[in-house]
């Protein structure tokens, strides 16, 4: 009986909601599915109605959206509200296995048998993704600045060691310091007209930004090529030793009496970027428990009370910029030996949505949510290859659903950077975190 | 009276065209406890913020231990010895206890360790929660931790803005207390903005009563207490 009576109001308030979004999706069907034009037989366009595709469409956003109000109101019944909490102590305990776990795997994927050139190239792609998370994560997760234009700083990476190359004939080597030095230059010069911008206003200007240095390289075509981007670009060299296809002296093969085989730049590029990616992590690790990541935290939460305390917010927040930024770099110039061709069809506006939303379905600050971020949207995203447009359709779904189910992101809990006492499991469990 | 070791002289404060303070003068004596009462929007807060070069002042001198620092930037002021504890508390939320009191120490470059130890004597409570985030406090225990926060720096000067809002009397009580052991212990000198004027007046040796942006009257705490207008004014009428 008193089931009865406290499930009645949440099954009507459940069905008006879904009514509500079934109306909201009429509005939206209508137009877009109800209405089509074809062509006719004499080439004039005819109109033609879709009524009850777009009726199908109204019941399923009313079925789904039902179903959800449901499962959520009888999960808050059957739990309470704090469900969420109590998941967050295991999850945060399971963090210290999934760790090093996912850094064992990544280590010896390469060795695994049955794994070929295209599940290393696909490993390169997301860990190419998963440094770039980490970068963001710097800005965004810690310094809780909004960058909708990070792809500028891996498009400034990726054009210094390019033409670096070209014009001077520099090794990647040297360049990829240089590359991360550049576009550190750039975070600083982004930084420094956003000073005192917050939040949306922050992230237009930022959009903005990564725009202008897209429509540089695009129409700067004396220098970058413009829309034609740069081929040729050198491969990187393991100690001086090249990879040639052929083997020969002087080459890779040749100087450890291998059997000449291409696997073998790949694998060497897997490793390359696994490397960066962790110099990443354990770079963004070791500064959040020192002053400076302490600051990049404490300007997250409150940037008053951060003044307040004597902390310079100018060079706090540049800092930030700068070291995301660097790292954004660091990828760029690994993006442009891997593919020895780049333009400005890379570095489009969706490239930062992207990696915006690896950090913020990883759970803002997150290292280990980041990464598993990057493996289950690019990995995924691979995956879904064969449905070609519909992957998009997917992708977008299982955002939805990962906001819902986390809003705070995958690992959305933080552990503090100083331990005290007993909590100095957490800390040991923290610093494991992210590694893979 | 010894020389202050605040001063401020002729200070005129704008927001855009708005001038929030009107040429304002007050000193403060080391050791001493000066409370600021006025009503919403007398520009008190403003006040106590353009001390800190935020906003800065237009016109007039800011002088702390016969120093002008009216021009210097914010994270100058706040690592020279002036300490704040802002209103509303502004703690860091998702940060713990423990981060947040280091995060007080940080920009001195200081050790923690003596501020550690006069923050949990003086409000055990913290040391308790020291691994809690400061979100999850209490309003009294945030208001506590905002106060050690700020004491963090080892300051000479600590401003204090509203540290009564929002809480139950018996915790404001609390507070107050707080603040008279310890100028009364380390002979720390306290300028405290407060709405809550009557326990603003009794804990201080001296006040100031601010109106839309002018001093109108200044006196001793006791004095201030017993005046019509103030007590018309401010303290209910009773």
């Amino acid at each position: 009986m008193s089931l009865a009576r406290t499930r009645r109001p949440v099954l009507g308030a459940a069905l008006k909601d879904a009514g509500l979004a079934a109306l909201v999706a009429a509005g939206l069907f209508l137009p877009m599915v109800g209405l089509r034009t074809d062509v006719g037989p004499t080439g004039a366009l005819f109109l033609r109605t879709r009524w009850t595709d777009v009726l199908l469409l109204m019941a399923i956003v009313f079925a789904g959206r039902f179903l959800l109000r449901f499962w959520q109101e009888w999960r808050a019944e059957r739990h309470g509200p704090s469900v969420q909490k109590r998941l967050a102590g295991p999850l945060s305990r399971s963090g210290r296995f999934v760790a090093p776990v996912l850094l064992l795997f990544a280590l010896l994927l390469p060795a695994i048998p049955g794994i070929g050139r295209y599940e290393l190239d696909l490993g390169i792609l997301v860990l190419t993704y998963v440094m770039l998370g980490w970068g963001l994560n710097i800005v965004v997760g810690l310094a809780g600045l909004l960058d909708l234009g990070y792809v500028a700083f891996y498009a400034v990476g990726a054009y210094s060691y390019a033409l670096l190359a070209q014009y001077f004939g520099l090794s990647f080597w040297i360049c990829l310091p240089l590359a991360g030095l550049l576009a550190a230059f750039w975070g600083i010069l982004l930084g420094f007209p956003v000073l005192r911008l917050r939040g949306d206003y922050l992230a237009i200007v930022t959009l903005g930004f990564g725009e202008i240095i897209r429509l540089v390289l695009l129409n700067w075509v004396s220098l970058t090529g413009g829309p034609n981007g740069i081929s040729g670009i050198p491969r990187p060299s393991f100690f001086g030793l090249a990879f040639t296809a052929g083997g020969g002296p002087g080459s890779f093969a040749d100087f450890f009496g291998l059997e000449p085989s291409p696997t073998h730049r790949v694998v060497f590029l897997y490793y390359l970027i696994l490397a960066l990616a962790l110099l990443t992590n354990w770079v963004t690790l070791r500064l959040r428990r020192q002053p400076l990541g302490r600051a990049w935290e404490a300007m997250r939460e409150d940037e008053i009370a951060c003044r307040s305390l004597g902390i310079n917010i100018t060079t706090t927040k540049l800092t930030a910029f700068a070291l995301g930024a660097m790292f954004g770099g660091f990828a760029g110039a690994f993006f442009a030996t891997r593919q020895a061709f780049i333009s400005p069809e890379s570095f489009t506006f969706i490239e930062s949505a992207i990696i915006l939303a690896i950090v913020v379905l990883g759970g803002l600050g997150s290292q280990l949510g980041v990464a598993i971020a990057a493996l289950v949207l690019i990995g995924g995203f691979e995956v879904f290859r064969d449905l070609q447009e519909w992957r998009m359709l997917v992708f977008g779904a299982a955002m939805v659903l990962i906001m819902i189910w986390k809003p705070r992101g995958l690992v959305g809990s933080r552990n503090p950077t100083v331990a005290l006492g007993e909590k100095r499991t957490i800390s040991a469990a923290m610093v494991a975190e992210g590694r893979g | 009276m010894s020389t202050p070791l605040l001063e401020i002289r002729e200070v005129s404060t704008f927001y855009g065209a708005v001038e929030a303070l009107k040429g304002v003068s007050i000193s403060v004596a080391p050791g001493e406890i000066v409370t600021l009462i006025g009503a919403n929007g007398a520009g008190k807060s403003t006040l106590l913020m353009t001390i800190c070069g935020d906003p800065r002042a237009r016109s007039g001198r800011v002088i702390f231990d016969g120093q002008d620092i009216t021009e210097r930037p914010t994270h100058h002021i706040m690592r020279g010895g002036i300490a704040q504890s802002p209103e509303g508390r502004r703690v860091f939320p998702r940060m713990s206890v423990h981060e947040n009191l280091l995060l007080g120490a940080q920009s001195q470059g200081i050790d923690p360790a003596p501020g550690l130890e006069q923050a949990f004597t003086l409000f055990p409570r913290l040391e308790e929660r020291q691994a809690q985030r400061a979100g999850t406090l209490s309003g009294g225990e945030q208001q506590m931790l905002a106060i050690a926060r700020a004491l963090m720096s080892r300051p000479r000067l600590l401003l204090l803005d509203e540290p009564s809002l929002g809480l139950a009397p018996l915790v404001s009580k609390q507070i107050f207390q707080a603040i008279r052991k310890l100028n009364a212990e380390t002979g720390l000198t306290v300028l405290l903005v407060e709405q809550n004027a009557n326990q603003a007046l009794r804990l201080a040796h001296r006040g100031y009563v601010l109106v839309t942006g002018r001093i109108t009257m200044s006196g001793t705490g006791r004095e201030l207490l017993a005046r019509p207008e103030v007590r018309d004014a401010y303290l209910g009428g009773h």
